[in-house]
């Protein structure tokens, strides 16, 4: 066995196994009469084992549902790889803009609604068609910009946190409800998720742009988190279709509807994203 | 290719993409993108090469492109960094490891997981992430260094121990 110093390369080849037996064995020598060089063997070993114990619990985690949605078609004997094509996926967070508006159409029970039928003027069908499809084309006017905005900050603030996400629970929705809607001076109430797999767990008042602003926590079984944006204050009135925007791994699905504005922000795929902004849109469609 | 060959790599690469990235709704999204681009690009994989490897070049791509486009990033609306609870005894200080792993820079945090979680060779290591042999021994050996500081500072000094 030689004296010269075993390079530190070695060493780290060595807690891998990356070396021949023989140098192998000449390293166990060195290390039994060097022992700086046996703690940091050890250290290094350690690690990897720590690393392993620390990620290996991820290997047995449940899928998230935006997985699973790509999953079960993969899973599909008939699966093809159209459903798969690049642009598939041209909204998501990881597209080369970041943050994108697009727009979805608009659910059709939107086009029910009375008032913009009101007088039976149909013989001004043509013209309000314009009118509707104007609003469609128009990008989001001022007001409403900000809205997905305040919306993720709001969800990026209260969200992660463990003890205090909301101000009253649910088990307390009555209060949250009543309070709510007294601060707001309009009635509102959280939308109901539970069939869509998540459940309320409260509510807080917030302050907007001109005045209080409502949020609803919601939770899935994994622990997702999924916040609704209510807003009072859309003096304009008008009506939106729903729109999408990605800002880092968080989407949000927002939409105007009378004088409120909504926004449904959790970091989910966006296709689940969308079917939860629409039960939500249902539930609050003025009857 | 058998969507179900690339299912079957799924538990590892996520694995190895929350080790990486840290937090969970961003993992998953690279995982997610990972295995569309691999299915949408089935056709140039080699049915007698290395699976794990090639999904993991292609993951690494991805994540050099979002890396180099990032934006500012909103917080994480996940409850935890941290994947997993272990056992009482080891839990602090597996915490303090993902601390540690957390604050080394990517790149060297790369090459550590692929020698340490997905035990690669050096030279798979070097093909996986485009770069050279010695660069992944620089990185590995900046890495495991910089994570024995921050235990030893964490303990105190005193998780010094000599064994063998």
């Amino acid at each position: 066995m030689n004296d010269l110093p075993v390079p530190e390369a070695e060493l780290h080849a060595f807690v891998d196994g990356e070396l021949s037996a023989e140098r192998q064995a000449q390293i166990v020598a060195w290390l039994a009469q060097h022992p700086a060089d046996a703690a940091r063997v050890h250290a290094y070993r350690t690690q990897k084992e720590q690393l392993r114990r620390l990620y290996d619990p991820l290997l047995d985690e449940s899928w998230p549902v935006s997985l699973n949605a790509r999953v079960s078609q993969m899973q599909s004997p008939s699966a093809s790889r159209s459903l798969f094509d690049a642009d598939d996926k041209a909204v998501l967070s990881t597209s080369p803009e970041n943050q994108r508006v697009v727009r979805t159409p608009l659910p059709r029970s939107l086009f029910h609604k009375g008032h913009w039928l009101a007088g039976g003027l149909l013989t001004l069908s043509g013209v309000l068609v314009g009118w509707l499809a104007h609003a469609y084309l128009q990008p989001p006017v001022t007001p409403i910009v900000s809205l997905p905005r305040q919306a993720a900050v709001a969800h990026a603030v209260y969200s992660p946190d463990i003890r205090r996400p909301v101000e009253i629970s649910a088990e307390n929705e009555e209060q949250l409800v009543n309070w709510l809607s007294k601060r707001l001076g309009a009635r509102v109430r959280p939308a109901r998720l539970g069939p869509l797999g998540y459940q309320l767990i409260g509510g807080r008042l917030l302050p907007g742009n001109s005045g209080p602003v409502a949020q609803f926590m919601y939770h899935d079984a994994s622990g997702q988190r999924l916040t609704l944006y209510l807003s009072s204050e859309n003096t304009a009135n008008q009506e939106t279709a729903f729109r999408f925007v990605a800002q880092g791994p968080l989407n949000v699905f927002y939409w105007v509807d009378g004088q409120f504005g909504y926004a449904l922000s959790a970091a989910i795929d966006k296709d689940e994203l969308a079917r939860l902004a629409k039960a939500v849109h249902e539930q609050f469609e003025p009857r | 290719m058998d969507g179900r060959a690339l299912l079957a790599e799924l538990p590892r690469l996520r694995r190895y993409a929350r080790a990486l990235v840290g937090e969970r709704a961003a993992a998953d999204d690279l995982v997610q993108d990972t295995l569309e681009r691999a299915w949408a690009r089935s056709a140039q994989w080699q049915a007698d090469s290395n699976l794990r490897a090639w999904l993991l070049t292609i993951m690494h791509h991805l994540r050099a492109d979002q890396l180099r486009r990032r934006s500012l990033p909103l917080t994480s609306a996940d409850e935890s960094e941290l994947p997993c609870r272990p056992t009482q005894s080891d839990g602090l200080e597996l915490d303090a490891l993902a601390a540690a792993i957390g604050q080394l820079p990517e790149e060297q945090r790369a090459v550590l997981l692929l020698v340490a979680l997905e035990e690669m060779r050096y030279a798979d290591v070097a093909s996986t992430l485009a770069i050279p042999l010695g660069t992944v021994m620089s990185r590995l050996a900046r890495a495991r260094e910089r994570l024995r500081q921050i235990l030893d500072e964490e303990s105190g000094g005193t998780r010094l121990r000599v064994v063998q």
